[in-house]
């Protein structure tokens, strides 16, 4: 508290907060550093016992006595979440491997699908003698509630009593006209738990051609059956149904879909392979094609390389080992991989990078990008400087960059080029204030000094000065610029 | 304990009251010692209406989360499963089941569904053999979850997309069952408003529902005048744009969930006198619970990020003032005096501590380069400046391989501004994304033209500039720190979906008849007659109170907005906010994304 204000400031810019140093004072948030102040000098005071004492939080912030706490607590040593996820992952591949249908693929043998009980129950005898009791505030009683023992129920009240999650057997209905009102009334309800369990039950007791036809025209069940299906993972099924509704394009995107769940690299590209000349939109076809033809060249290109790799006798393999497979990446990580290891190759070879652009239509902006990020990776800067060297008819070489010098500049900076290199390229910078702000930013004093007696810009001179060394080559130059008597001021 | 909740006009203990009351019935139910097994979804919702001392009074002695093989070994006489009805979690639970079964005494199985039993699920537990381990089989209404005096969520994380992408209403059925139990705690709500498609179902849901209960006459005084129910898909854009509110960019940033948010430990370490105390730097993240029970966070959570400087800075001021006090208590009357406000003084400079540590961390982020770029861009496309064409700014974006959420969410920004992107655009965008991120997104990209957050223009008319000029969506003079329009929450953007309710309570929407009609679904409104002893004789000054029903999500801005609303001394309408889930564009985005 007794703190000097010298002292504080000290303290304040010592201190780890430095994020916390504004260079504009006028900032409404450099409030802030004053009430930082001001609690930390509150500290002295107060900070007798732990911080956290008063709000009785451990320090991962759950209060003592919440649920999540608890389960940690009661526990033990038991909840170790990485393990538990693993295990979840486990899970679900459990999930994967229940039976399925063989030879019909309709939803009902997947429902009777052997138990382990070997029991071929319906669903409804499963859920007889549940003790069924909604745990809302009670709302007032509903009519069917009066009526809980009759065995002749209505589509309607067995759908009520469903909703409630009461015993009921849907076998009584027998006659399709039964059951699509039965459909309807749960449709009507709005109750998708119900909704599903009705049409799992008229797909048991129904043909596939008669489903379908009844549902096409009955949209909110139809969203329900596809929305269903695709929960349990009935691609199958699926698949016949839009083919049925003629729903070209969700069928070829629901087919493509399935390749997200193959881990083969060789029977992904052959399940690909299938989907090329599917009903997806115009934009779409050409995409699913590429991806099929990249993963082809991924698999040649991987093979050859893990073997390149593992010979040892490849330079560029040995000084800068892959990291992770090329498998599945996508296309720019691939080309900056191909600029990367094989940047000198020929057109003809799969992993050229020219290859690679001509293949799948690259544009230009997107090349010259990935190349130069990967060419200054490696410190190539001769690949560099040929990248954006043109030459016109006359035989004179142009600096010409398609995604414009300040992009490039930033790149080598990232890949710390010499200050040598990035002076060239920031000189290439059109734009004046972009040029002088990039050259002020990395330090390339000639090109600061330089424009600034192009614009005749005396002041601007001299501030740059005072960040200057003292007695450096860079203040004498400066200096040096500053007494000249050819240059006519501006100001 | 949850005192929050009864601060507003609305006291939500009850509900919260309601629904522990119902959990209490059930655990008592199953008579004896018990453990419950968690589906770890749920213990972030439910930490918001029990802690674990009200579970223990029911004798509740263990708690796990639920995972593979078997259960840890407790000494309980019964197990209860506490659930999503989700088919891999039935998995799960078979497989605990099993495998206790072949060792030790046998124990009574239970499972309690949330918020609904799943006749599917069931279905599947029977197919692997263990429907019958269960005594009980039940459900647990938790519909609306009670997260502060004036929010409401059902914290259903797929009800956009069921919604909107699948089309099954099932979420919007939960909506109107918990509506119902609103009802029955608070009164009939004698006017219904509505805009968009799912706003009509769940209004109708609704009055079958009421008509279905034949029961006595709901005799609760009505405590809301108002209902209106909005469509997400009525406003994709407001979601899309990044929360400048304090509240808001700390869920942008760091996500809140079920009102807590995990941050960085660095700046919340533990400092003591004599330095040397970077060594044993904590590695957890800090959580901190954020509500409007803490007084400080009550007061900056809805303005505007710029304007909580200077509050907590004033704060401090006053709390150093508060301390300096000591030096000024002579008598020992004064000392004690003094003393007995200390607890009270310490948990104001804590919470200072903390909020001003999250300003910061907040504030290395608002003043990236990359930050400000990315708001030029949004703001620019929120005011129709050059919606029409590919944007560098994005182009960059994909170029360096930014995160694709980011880059999906100002596409689909730049999308639903320009009414659709020419053809030449979309397929620009889609390539990039495609060949930089991978041709698998083709899936996500298909999904969000479905939901319609990214489309092709049609008829290549771009209804967006009306939009903007008749609801008056974007305001070149903000005031940020005392701001006089809700448009201060995105520094010059109003909230499409909070204009509508703001117009609504006055001057009504006849007067912007043409703009619903641009707006998807229809508009529509409703009537539950009272019985006349019920029916409001409102006092000369007093505020109507509505509740509005975001149905697909709300942010954190919108709801700043329309506290912004309620606060107002002439403004005649107070609101408490319901809706599915409490979201933000990235985890909107995500929620739609395929995996």
């Amino acid at each position: 508290m007794n703190r000097t204000k010298g002292d504080e400031e000290e303290y304040w810019n010592s201190s780890k907060f430095k994020a916390f140093t504004f260079d504009d004072e006028d900032d409404e948030l450099s409030q802030l550093k004053e009430s930082k102040r001001a609690v930390n000098s509150l500290r002295d005071f107060v900070d007798d016992d732990d911080d956290d004492d008063l709000e009785r939080v451990s320090w991962t912030g759950e209060p003592v006595g919440s649920i999540s706490w608890s389960i940690k607590e009661t526990a033990g040593n038991s909840g170790s979440t990485p393990e538990g996820r693993e295990q979840l992952k486990g899970r679900n591949s459990f999930y994967t491997q229940l039976p399925k249908p063989t030879s019909t693929y309709s939803l009902s043998s997947f429902f009777k699908g052997r138990t382990r009980l070997g029991s071929f129950q319906s669903l409804s005898d499963a859920l007889s003698d549940t003790p069924a009791k909604s745990y809302a505030p009670e709302l007032g009683r509903p009519k069917g509630e009066y009526r809980d023992y009759s065995n002749d129920w209505s589509p309607s009240d067995t759908v009520r009593r469903l909703r409630r999650g009461k015993v009921c057997s849907l076998e009584r209905f027998r006659s399709l006209q039964d059951k699509l009102q039965l459909l309807e009334e749960a449709v009507s309800m709005h109750d998708g738990n119900v909704i599903t369990a009705v049409l799992i039950f008229l797909k048991r007791t129904l043909s596939k051609e008669i489903l379908f036809r009844e549902l096409e025209v009955r949209q909110v069940a139809l969203r329900h059956l596809i929305h269903f299906l695709k929960e349990i993972g009935d691609q199958k099924l699926l698949l016949d149904l839009f083919r049925f509704l003629d729903r070209t394009e969700e069928l070829a995107l629901t087919h493509y879909r399935e390749h997200l769940n193959i881990q083969d690299p060789e029977k992904r590209k052959e399940f690909l392979k299938t989907c090329i000349g599917l009903p997806f939109s115009a934009e779409d076809s050409a995409h699913i094609q590429d991806h099929y033809t990249l993963l082809e060249r991924q698999i040649i290109i991987e093979v050859n390389d893990r073997h390149l790799e593992s010979a040892g006798q490849t330079e560029i393999f040995r000084k800068h080992p892959r990291k992770a497979s090329i498998l599945n990446m996508p296309l720019v990580t691939t080309l900056f991989y191909a600029c990367f290891y094989h940047y000198t190759e020929s057109e003809g070879t799969f992993s050229s990078p020219i290859n690679l652009k001509k293949t799948f239509k690259i544009p230009d902006k997107q090349y010259v990008l990935t190349a130069l990020a990967a060419r200054a990776k490696l410190r190539a800067w001769n690949d560099v400087d040929a990248l954006f060297t043109t030459k016109n008819w006359l035989g004179y070489t142009k600096k010409r960059a398609p995604i414009g010098f300040h992009r490039v500049v930033e790149i080598l900076h990232k890949n710390s080029a010499p200050v040598q290199i990035l002076q060239d390229y920031v000189n290439l910078v059109e734009d004046v204030d972009t040029k002088l702000n990039l050259a002020t930013k990395l330090k390339c004093h000639d090109v600061v000094i330089d424009t600034c007696r192009d614009l005749r810009d005396r002041q601007q001179l001299l501030a740059y000065r005072s960040k200057v060394d003292k007695g450096s080559v860079e203040e004498e130059k400066i200096d040096a610029v500053l007494s000249s008597s050819q240059i006519r001021w501006k100001n | 304990m949850a005192a929050h909740l009864s601060y507003g006009r609305v006291n939500l203990n009850v509900l919260r009251e309601a629904v522990r009351r119902e959990l209490r019935e059930f655990l008592d139910k199953c008579a004896g010692s018990k453990a419950i097994v968690w589906d770890e979804y749920l213990t972030g919702p439910f930490g918001l209406i029990a802690q674990y001392s009200l579970l223990k009074e029911h004798e509740v002695e263990k708690m796990f989360t639920l995972k593979g093989n078997r259960l840890p070994a407790a000494d309980v006489k019964n197990i209860i499963f506490l659930v999503r009805p989700r088919l891999e979690l039935m998995d799960i639970i078979a497989e605990n089941v099993l495998s206790e079964d072949r060792r030790g005494p046998a124990r009574d199985f239970h499972i309690l569904f949330v918020p609904r039993r799943s006749l599917l699920c069931e279905q599947r537990l029977k197919d692997l053999g263990v429907l019958g381990s269960f005594i009980y089989r039940e459900e647990y209404s938790l519909d609306l979850i009670p997260f502060d005096g004036d929010l409401l969520s059902m914290e259903s994380e797929d009800a956009f997309k069921e919604c909107y992408l699948e089309g099954d209403q099932t979420s919007l059925y939960h909506a109107a069952k918990g509506l119902m139990t609103l009802q029955a705690l608070y009164g009939t709500i004698p006017h219904i408003f509505g805009k968009g498609e799912c706003a009509r179902q769940v209004a109708n849901m609704m009055v079958r529902m009421k008509r279905e209960f034949t029961g006595s006459q709901n005799s609760v005084f009505p405590v809301f005048d108002n209902l209106l129910l909005l469509d997400r898909n009525v406003d994709l854009l407001t979601p899309l744009a990044t929360q400048l509110t304090y509240e808001g960019l700390i869920d942008e940033i760091y996500g809140i969930q079920n009102s807590y948010v995990k941050l960085p430990p660095e700046k919340f370490a533990p400092k003591k006198q004599g330095g040397g105390g970077g060594k044993d730097l904590p590695t957890e993240a800090k959580k901190l619970q954020l509500n409007s029970a803490e007084e400080l966070y009550a007061e900056i959570r809805d303005k505007n990020f710029n304007a909580v400087g200077s509050v907590l800075s004033k704060k401090a001021k006053i709390i150093s003032a508060a301390f300096e006090e000591r030096h000024n208590a002579k008598t020992v009357g004064e000392i004690k005096q003094f003393v007995s406000q200390l607890p009270h003084m310490q948990a104001a400079r804590g919470s200072l501590a903390n909020h001003t540590s999250i300003a910061e961390l907040i504030k290395d982020v608002t003043t990236s380069e990359d930050f400000f770029d990315k708001l030029t861009v949004e703001q620019e496309f929120m005011s129709g400046i050059d919606t029409d064409k590919v944007n560098s700014y994005i182009e960059d974006c994909i170029a360096q391989k930014h995160a694709l959420i980011k880059v999906l969410r100002l596409v689909c920004l730049q999308s639903v501004c320009n009414s659709g992107l020419k053809h030449k655009v979309l397929d620009h965008y889609r390539r990039e994304i495609l060949q930089t991120y991978g041709y698998e997104h083709i899936l996500t990209l298909n999904n969000l033209e479905k939901a319609g957050l990214l489309k092709a223009q049609t008829g290549g008319r771009n209804n967006y500039p009306t939009i903007r000029k008749t609801l008056r969506l974007w305001m070149d003079d903000v005031n940020e720190q005392n701001p006089t329009d809700i448009s201060y929450v995105y520094s010059g953007y109003a909230p499409l979906s909070v204009r509508l309710a703001q117009l609504l309570s006055r001057p009504g929407w006849r007067s912007i008849e043409e703009v619903l009609r641009i707006l998807p679904g229809p508009h529509f409104e409703e009537r539950q007659p009272l019985p006349t002893g019920l029916q409001k004789k409102r006092q000369p000054g007093e505020n109507r109170v509505t509740l509005i029903f975001f149905l697909g999500g709300v942010t954190f801005a919108e709801i700043a907005a329309l506290r912004f609303l309620s606060q107002l001394e002439d403004g005649g309408t107070e609101y408490v906010i319901a809706t599915t889930k409490l979201m933000n564009g990235s985890s909107w985005i995500e929620a739609l994304m395929e995996k």
